[in-house]
């Protein structure tokens, strides 16, 4: 029992200092400032893989339409910035609060489906907001995107990749953090259970549905919030952000990474992330040899690599002891 | 008045009268067993009771209160829990965070304290914890606390769906067939339980296949039959019963 408590804490404590250690650590082999760009890409997609987990993973709730909620957070935070001069701050909070105000009333109709049909209609949402930002020309500047003002706060600008990747290095390891908390929690409990058995958990008083809506509206906010930073660091948006392919590819990263698996969704995102970059050497191979990546490791790690290299290593152990 | 007053209840399903016009209420205090063979309809008039079905008719009251088409979560507010013959255990989950779940409705579970992981969220957490493992205990699963669910075996899974379901604070208790697919002494060591459970005031209400049980620890016993009430009344009367003999044992009155 006790040694079990301990690796609770080494999974959280130990976990986070790690995290902490790599994230501080990198820079160390960073030649120049491209490898800051990619780092800083790596980053926001781990920020929100971690809060899609949460409904992917432990509420057991498939979602195809990530990809639009990052993109409104972006659209938002550029329109209210440079249209009306809203300071960026303050245009990141209103974004993500109507992102988040906008999938709680979406969430209830949508995730009394299951399954398959949940996945199409969250699809559906996500098409309908590529084609509202790629159709409203006058607020969003159409196929052609509009450019997006630096994010400064309180007159300090963010201008370098440097400093960016501080900011979401920081940022990742509060995301990180937060939803260890949740999962760790009656909230998360409640959330897992509706997983686990719903039924089981409606009899003991868990009102599974509002566990799956607030987790749909969380993971939406985080979504949003690394949508506005991703405009202000990139400088220039188009619709292209919301497209199918992004949702797709963040699920990928979470399933990749292990379902119900913080450290896990991590760790997916920077391999695929990273994974293109480092592949580029193979020039016409390389989107074969990523397929053949991540077809292997579905085959041999089904439960996704955190969680796999951790019943591996449990088991070297548990063999010894 | 009695803790829970069924009605003239009936559920049909399609043609099919899994349930018709049955009445009977439950004294509190008491261990209440329901028997009857194979499709006699017990399953369904406890989905009935609980809420997972709504009736096609007829009343049912918990404490006065009329509960009929009430949602299992809504029902679990007003004092009522149960377990299932087709086990509901959160096997993504290990068995102390298990009974946990079951004290949902006790604990703080506002978003924020949990989001942020505040002092009074954590020492919430861990009385309930503490709780719980002492719910544990008492059905007989101390040593599985910290054990994955899905590493449990199945007589374990059962006893762990007791303590969940005490873990909500009942004031009804309904079990599905609680010692079906158990051994011999896993069955008497679910009896000594369900004993427990009784002799903490909590009324019990019991769905049985194994006889030797319904009749060691019944106070009050209703025989079902084609979704119909066929006897009622104490273990004596009801084994004495000539219908319920007939319907176990296949004879032509």
């Amino acid at each position: 029992m006790s040694m079990t408590k301990s690796s609770l804490l080494t999974a959280r404590v130990g976990g986070m200092a790690l995290l902490s250690a790599v994230l501080a650590l990198a820079p160390l082999g960073f030649a120049n400032a491209y490898y800051y760009d990619v780092a800083v890409g790596a980053l926001f997609n781990a920020i929100i893989c971690v809060g899609l987990n949460l409904l992917i993973g432990y509420g057991g709730q498939i979602s195809l339409g990530h990809g639009a909620f990052f993109a409104l957070g972006a659209y938002g935070s550029a329109i209210a910035t440079s249209r009306w001069g809203v300071p960026p701050l303050a245009a990141m909070v209103a974004s993500a609060t109507l992102v988040g105000l906008m999938a709680f009333v979406i969430a209830r109709p949508i995730l009394r489906l299951k399954g398959h049909y949940l996945a199409m209609a969250t699809l559906g949402i996500g098409m309908i907001i590529y084609i509202v930002l790629k159709t409203e020309a006058q607020w969003t500047g159409g196929p052609d995107g509009m450019g997006v003002d630096p994010l400064a706060v309180a007159g300090l600008a963010l201008s370098t990749d440097r400093q960016w990747y501080w900011l979401s290095a920081a940022l990742l390891l509060l995301a990180v953090w937060l939803s260890l908390n949740l999962v760790q929690s009656p909230v998360g409990r409640a959330l897992r259970a509706g997983h686990g058995a719903e039924i089981g958990a409606q009899v003991v008083g868990v009102d599974t549905s509002h566990y799956k809506v607030l987790m749909f509206v969380v993971s939406a906010v985080f979504a949003s919030v690394v949508g506005s930073l991703f405009a202000h660091k990139n400088g220039f948006i188009t619709p292209d952000i919301a497209s199918f392919h992004r949702s797709i590819e963040l699920v990928t990263m979470v399933v990749l990474g292990g379902m119900a698996s913080i450290f896990g969704s991590v760790l997916g995102a920077f391999i695929l992330t990273l994974l293109p970059q480092m592949l580029t050497a193979f020039d016409d191979y390389e989107a074969m040899i990523f397929g053949a990546i991540m077809m292997g490791t579905m085959i041999f790690l089904p439960k996704g690599l955190l969680p796999s290299l951790i019943l591996l290593i449990r088991k070297r152990m548990g063999g010894r002891s | 008045m009695s803790l829970l007053a069924v009605d003239g209840l009936s559920k049909e399903f399609g043609g099919v009268h899994a349930v018709q016009d049955l009445s009977f209420s439950v004294e509190a205090g008491t261990i209440h067993s329901i028997i009857g063979p194979n499709g006699a309809g017990k399953t369904t008039l406890f989905n009935l009771i609980t809420g997972i079905y709504t009736p096609s008719a007829g009343r049912i009251t918990l404490d006065g209160t009329d509960i009929a088409g009430k949602s299992p979560s809504q029902l679990a507010r007003l004092g009522m829990s149960r377990t299932f013959q087709n086990l509901q255990i959160f096997f993504n989950m290990s068995a102390v965070e298990n009974v946990m779940v079951g004290a949902h409705l006790h604990v703080d579970r506002r978003f924020w304290l949990s989001l942020l992981r505040l002092p009074s969220m954590v020492r919430g957490d861990r009385a309930c914890r503490e709780e719980c493992l002492r719910l544990l205990d008492f059905v007989g699963l101390a040593h599985y606390a910290e054990a994955e669910a899905s590493a449990m075996p199945y007589g374990a899974l059962k006893r762990l769906e007791i303590a969940r379901a005490l873990a909500a604070r009942p004031k009804l208790l309904l079990l599905d067939e609680p010692a079906a697919g158990l051994n011999a002494t896993e069955s008497r060591e679910i009896d000594e339980v369900i004993k427990k459970v009784a002799g903490q005031g909590i009324t019990v209400v019991l769905v049985e296949h194994d006889m030797k049980m319904v009749m060691g620890i019944s106070d009050h016993i209703l025989a079902l039959d084609y979704g119909r009430k066929l006897a009622e009344g104490t273990p004596a009367q009801v084994r004495a019963n000539a219908d319920v003999i007939a319907a176990y044992l296949g004879a032509h009155a």
